[in-house]
């Protein structure tokens, strides 16, 4: 059972307070949009062994969404930002590249 | 015989005597025994019978290991089944029984299975119940029920009588295991000031250690002990815990661990079992180590013990399984058992050591001692059923034969020493194979990683594979050191206490004795006592195929018991890597899963039992409705009256008497319940015609308007009444179980998508007690409360107003759900009751009537209006309900819009939403499938619609029903076929779904 | 004389249980849910006049008597005022707050608060939230919102080491019963 930090409330939240919300970082596309990009918003997902951006939800705490940079296979937590970015922080990403090497995922590295 | 020694038993005070009853008898031990010893010093070694085969079974362990004296213990409410006697303390009144038998322990009908043994090797039942199939369910499952499980089950009708509860706790490092190395690390780690929890699964401190002897920085055991736990007691930072079993280890350093309060003082007050669910930096496992039985035949007739038990049974009890013991052995350690017995003054014959070579200076004590070694001898069968009566004594290296038969009553064994690794696997960490002790152990280089990536458990002492005394302390010195320094604080560097124990030779690897054992030896040589598997079936299933040991654990079971293969793993994985011809690294482990001994459901459960199981919501008339006769549907967590019963009546009079009145009189119905969310802002209209189908921002302040909302995905997720506050507020009502997740909905796209659009929003739903006010007579019973003006001109259909009702502050809304003249008005929910009475005191003259969820179905079903979760399944888009009315084509974006362009939402031949009546009148069965031409690929008759809605409606005295059907608005007038489960084939006409008031005069007066 | 018909009463009408600690509902309490920048001048003259209190940090309570001010999410207050003042104080805040894009709402009725005292109140409250409250770890001034057993709840100490809870209304009769299950007789746990 995970432990995530919020970037909001500073608190170190127990995974029973928090609710998952999957894939972090996915571009709306809606009306105007192909079919082929609007099935790939809507279903196309990334299932990586290894680095993952997600979003998480404080539920039971302040509330707020934020992102979580995680691994899969070993839970390894890089790092957790705020969920009003589009892309992960510079820092984040030098969390990961310090533990993952020659990570990628998506169009980030 | 088993009898209780005239000295020793460092564990029990032999001036409190203590009565209990086993199996009816009434027995008496001493305070600080456990059951076991305490049976065992009134001559009961027989503690149960075994899975399979029935055969009769004696204590073999002293501790959580033990896989045969499981007992039900208590009665009535407090009955539970497989209990384990060697860590049941005993009580003043204990009740235990034994196990798996029929009529009896000493005479049990099912022991036949034991001649039938060669008719039942591993894979038995796989074999036998595979053919026929129909036998499956009607035959074999219940043959396989009757004979399956140990222990019985409680009365399904008796309640626990006992709470349970969590408690969440937070460490910089767990140490787990009170024994010297616990202790150590414990102590070595709180120096850096590190917040330590020790916890320990028995009653007392120190583990094996005063039992097996040697000295610690000159003092014995015992004394060392007494003098750490002072200290740590006086330690601020440490916090000491007994009767606390370490269960599992988990992610992110969450442990559990299981306090046992009152097994030992049933009926006290307090929680019976406490789960601690623990998050620590770090977890240092200083679990031990298990001792491994011996393989040969007969190792399972009672009397056979391991020898590090029968040594705890002699020196912390002071009981003895026998009184002429043979000791057989592959390493040095058993011979502390013969010497412990022979200073007890019991006989031991000889030790048998399979080892040609003999054992070292503690076999010298022993011969010393006058006890005659035997090396290079196996033991090659024991005779005796309920009891060991002799045993066949032959070489190691043979196959069993020229054998020396010895009379004697008990025999300890010992095949050597397998740390408790259990903890540490559990969440991922490695082990290595040590050669010269054969056995696994923690590789440090692969421990469980924790959300930092680095290793969070650090194992310590003889849970590391240390053996000798002096290895262990220092082990568990360095343990505790290194896990106050990961969990970021500075030790103090100190020199372990000094260790002094007997210097012991290597053991030499026994996997089965003799080391050829013959066919019929095998067959009676047991590797999973409780289980019942033995060398054969292991040999067998390597025979027939199976090589993972995963797959071999499945097939004959081995480890798969209650007791999860504490004594049987590794021998059996070796048994299998021997019949493979690989090494045993190669075959590898099963897989160790918490929790380390079977915990109580209870405890797993914790407050939640009774009142608290789950969280009921309730309204603010909740108890008025609940003494009104409210027949409770759940909703949710909330409860809601699906009708209100009169004395005398049935649930369906009841709501078809409601129903009637609502339309008829007045009625009334608590709303309290649906979803209210307020959100502002300067972009709250552009915000809402985003999460809206329809347009919400040109709505005008004081207006009301019915909204769709859809999911990305174009599916219907909620609906409700949308009211324009003022000129940067509305007000969204949403459906009873939508307010939560709307809520949360608002939350997330503003959150996530369009957090720079200033919006903000607020859920008040249960600020209001909602009552809605409904029926002909509906504005009567406001006028006479008096207050506000609710005439049509000053509150007209789909307009609202904030005003009084009587003494009441309130805010009414004219909107309807039932097609009636209906007012929705809500107040503070601290009025709610109040106001709720105040109608029905004010509308008696009005022929008021409460309404339940089924009046409430029937009267929208009447009026062809849809039900969240009713017409909709999470896979329909507004277009399928006819709905189309309230999809904005103004709008360029929506939620939900661009999937319902989609190729097959824009489907001609989705189905659509109809009104269905049968011909002779009759209800359509609920969820009922309309049949059409033709079977699809499957053989099946295909279908074009079904059921979504029916009821019987009182206002129409005929079934009235809505339906999703295959181009259902082009047939109208058309009869289709629903096949009912009963048998019949309903016949109903697809008609216009408004069945009540098509024009809707009556809601708008 | 009693009460007018529409007299308030709070979801559990001030029931209390004891056992190693005491456990009551407070009774009716009034409060402001107000969404807004928190950093803006204007609010916390607002959040000042209201309740007297300056605008809370990051997880942090201000809190005397039945005013105060608790600091929920980066963008949201649970502003206490006595019940009887709360549409006043809505009212007054409301116009302090004109012009700012601000949300405050009355959830006085929508609320239930505890308090649990009189004996190891910090051990009651760690068998039901997923909270290190250890001393040292949580202290007066500090506000948690997390998860009470099966329900949403937020806590904070006060002073004397007694514990406030707040959750919503239509749970208190669980959070109530949760509350004493959990500080039932013979449960001390002894740690803190």
């Amino acid at each position: 059972m995970l432990t995530l930090h919020c970037p909001y409330c500073g608190v170190n939240a127990d995974e029973t307070e928090l609710d998952a919300g999957g894939e972090a970082h996915i571009k709306r596309h809606g009306p105007g949009s192909d079919d082929n990009q609007f099935h790939d918003y809507l279903f196309t997902r990334e299932n990586p062994k290894g680095v993952h951006l997600e979003r998480w939800r404080h539920a039971a705490g302040c509330g707020k969404w934020f992102h979580a940079a995680r691994c899969t296979a070993t839970l390894e937590v890089f790092g957790t930002y705020p969920a009003q970015v589009y892309e992960p922080p510079q820092d984040i990403k030098d969390a990961i590249s310090a533990k993952r090497p020659g990570w990628s995922w998506r169009e980030f590295e | 015989m088993s009898t209780r020694l005239a000295k020793q038993g460092r564990l029990i005070d032999r001036s409190k005597q203590i009565t209990f009853k086993f199996n009816g008898t009434t027995m008496r031990g001493f305070e600080g025994d456990t059951l076991a010893s305490a049976l065992m010093a009134n001559d009961q070694m027989m503690m149960g019978r075994s899975f399979k085969y029935h055969r009769p079974r004696g204590v073999v362990a002293s501790g959580a290991e033990e896989p045969n004296a499981l007992v039900g213990l208590g009665e009535g409410a407090r009955f539970e089944p497989n209990q384990r006697a060697t860590t049941t303390e005993l009580f003043e009144g204990l009740t235990s029984i034994s196990q798996n038998h029929w009529p009896n322990l000493e005479f049990d009908v099912g022991a036949v299975n034991t001649a039938l043994a060669r008719f039942l090797p591993a894979g038995f039942y796989y074999k036998m119940f595979i053919h026929p199939q129909p036998f499956w369910k009607h035959v074999y499952e219940p043959i396989i029920r009757h004979s399956a499980g140990l222990g019985k089950a409680p009365d399904k009708e008796t309640k626990d009588a006992d709470t349970y509860e969590h408690f969440y706790a937070f460490a910089d490092v767990l140490v787990v295991g009170g024994g010297v190395a616990g202790l150590q690390a414990a102590k070595a780690a709180a120096q850096s000031g590190a917040k330590v929890l020790l916890v320990e699964q028995t009653s007392h401190w120190g583990g094996r250690a005063p039992v097996d002897g040697g000295t610690i920085d000159g003092l014995a055991p015992d004394a060392w002990v007494e003098q750490t736990l002072t200290e740590l007691k006086a330690t601020d930072n440490v916090t000491i815990r007994t009767r606390t079993m370490g269960s599992g280890v988990y992610d992110h350093g969450y442990a559990l661990a299981y306090e046992r309060l009152t097994d030992h003082t049933p009926g006290a007050p307090g929680p019976r079992h406490r789960l601690w669910r623990i998050r620590a930096k770090q977890i240092v496992t200083a679990t031990g180590a298990i001792e491994r039985p011996l393989s040969f035949a007969g190792n399972d007739v009672p009397g056979v013990m391991l020898a590090s038990a029968m040594r705890d049974y002699v020196v912390n009890w002071g009981v003895t399984p026998g009184q002429r013991v043979i000791v057989a052995t592959n390493n040095d350690d058993a011979y502390r058992t013969a010497i412990s017995l022979k200073k007890a003054g019991v006989d031991v014959l000889r030790v048998i050591d399979a080892r040609t070579s003999g054992g070292g200076a503690l076999a010298d004590e022993a011969r010393s001692l006058g006890i005659r070694v035997d090396p290079g001898k196996a033991i090659a069968k024991v005779k005796g059923g309920k009891r060991v009566k002799k045993v066949a004594i032959c070489n190691q290296d043979g196959i069993g034969g020229a054998r020396e038969e010895v009379a004697c009553d008990a025999i300890a064994m010992s095949g050597g020493w397998s740390p408790v690794v259990h903890l540490w696997s559990h969440c991922g960490g490695k082990l290595i194979w040590d050669d010269a002790l054969a056995h696994f152990r923690p590789d440090p280089a692969r421990p469980p990683l924790g959300a930092d990536g680095n290793g969070f458990v650090v194992p310590a002492g003889a849970a590391n594979g240390p053996v000798s005394l002096g290895d262990v302390l220092a082990d568990a010195q360095t343990a505790g050191e290194a896990a106050a320094n990961a969990a970021g604080f500075t030790p103090k560097t100190a020199d372990a206490p000094k260790g002094v124990s007997e210097l012991e030779l290597p053991l030499e690897p026994v996997w089965l004795m003799p080391a050829n054992a013959d066919m019929p030896l095998r067959m009676k040589a047991w590797l999973d006592f409780q289980n019942d598997v033995k060398v054969s079936d292991v040999q067998l299933a390597a025979r027939e195929g199976y090589e993972s040991v995963e797959h071999t654990k499945r097939y004959t079971t081995l480890g798969m018991a209650t007791d999860q293969g504490k004594l049987s793993n590794i021998n059996g994985l070796a048994t299998l890597a021997n019949a493979l011809g690989e090494d045993i690294p190669q075959v590898g482990t099963t897989t160790f899963r918490p929790p380390y001994t079977p915990i109580s459901m209870g405890s797993i459960g914790g407050e939640a039992r009774g009142e608290v199981f789950q969280p009921i919501r309730k309204t603010p008339v909740h108890e008025w409705n609940d003494a009104n006769g409210a027949d409770w549907e759940p909703v949710g967590h909330w409860r809601r009256p699906y009708a209100y019963v009169r004395p005398g009546e049935g649930v369906h009079d009841a709501v078809n008497r409601e129903v009637k009145n609502a339309r008829e009189n007045l009625g009334l119905l608590d709303a309290s319940t649906l979803g209210k969310i307020i959100v502002k802002g300067p972009d709250a209209g552009k915000f809402l015609d985003m999460m809206y189908t329809n347009m919400m921002s040109n709505l005008k302040p004081g207006k009301c308007r019915y909204g769709l909302m859809c999911s990305e995905n174009g599916f219907l997720i909620d609906d409700g009444v949308v009211a324009r506050m003022d000129d940067d507020t509305w007000l969204c009502h949403t459906t009873t179980g939508g307010a939560e997740r709307i809520h949360g909905h608002m939350e997330e796209w503003m959150q996530t998508e369009w957090w720079d659009w200033n919006v903000y929003v607020a859920n008040v739903t249960e600020q209001y007690a909602q009552i809605a006010v409904v029926g002909p007579n509906a504005r009567k019973v406001l006028e006479k409360l008096g207050g506000m003006d609710v005439s049509d001109a000053a509150i007209p259909f789909m307009g609202w107003a904030d005003g009084k009702i009587g003494d009441f502050d309130c805010r009414m809304f004219r909107i309807s759900f039932s097609g009636e003249l209906s007012c929705e008005i809500a107040v503070p929910a601290s009025q709610g009751l109040a106001f709720w009475e105040a109608l029905i005191e004010a509308g008696k003259e009005f022929g008021v009537m409460p309404y339940g969820t089924e009046a409430l179905h029937i009267l929208r079903a009447e009026k062809g209006f849809i039900m969240i979760g009713d017409e909709t399944d999470g896979t329909i888009i507004p277009q399928d309900l006819g709905l189309n009315w309230a999809i904005s084509k103004k709008k360029e974006d929506f939620l939900g819009k661009r999937a319902q362009q989609r190729s097959h939402m824009t489907d001609r031949n989705r189905w659509k939403l109809v009104g269905l009546e049968t011909v002779d009148g009759s209800v359509l069965p609920d969820g009922a499938y309309a049949a059409g031409e033709g079977v699809n690929a499957n053989g099946q008759r295909n279908v074009i619609g079904r059921v979504t809605s029916t009821y019987y409606s009182a206002n129409l005295d005929r079934g009235i029903a809505m339906g999703l059907v295959l181009h259902g608005p082009d047939r109208m007038g058309e009869v289709i076929e629903f096949p009912g489960t009963d048998g019949k084939i309903y016949k109903a006409k697809i008609v216009d779904p408004v069945f009540y008031d098509k024009e809707g005069k009556k809601q708008n007066v | 004389m009693s009460d007018p018909v529409s007299a308030p009463v709070s979801a559990m009408n001030h029931a209390s249980y004891v056992g190693i600690a005491r456990v009551e509902e407070t009774g009716l309490q009034g409060m402001i849910t107000l969404r807004g920048d928190l950093s803006s001048a204007t609010l916390g003259k607002a959040i000042k006049a209201a309740t007297g209190q300056g605008v809370p940090d990051v997880r942090r309570v201000a809190v005397d008597g039945d005013s105060g001010a608790c600091w929920m999410s980066p963008d949201e207050l649970l502003l206490l005022v006595p019940y009887a003042e709360v549409e006043a104080k809505l009212a007054a805040l409301n116009e302090t707050l004109k012009g700012e894009h601000a949300l405050a709402v009355n959830v006085s009725d929508a609320r239930a608060v505890f308090r649990v005292s009189n004996g190891p109140a910090r051990e009651v409250m760690a068998k039901l939230a997923p909270v290190d409250l250890s001393p040292g770890a949580f202290e007066p001034g500090e506000i948690r919102r997390t998860r009470l057993a099966q329900v949403a709840g937020a806590i904070w100490m006060e002073e004397d080491g007694a514990f406030r809870v707040i959750c919503f209304r239509s749970v208190a009769d669980y959070v109530f019963k949760l509350l004493s299950v959990a500080a039932q007789p013979g449960s001390e746990v002894g740690v803190f």
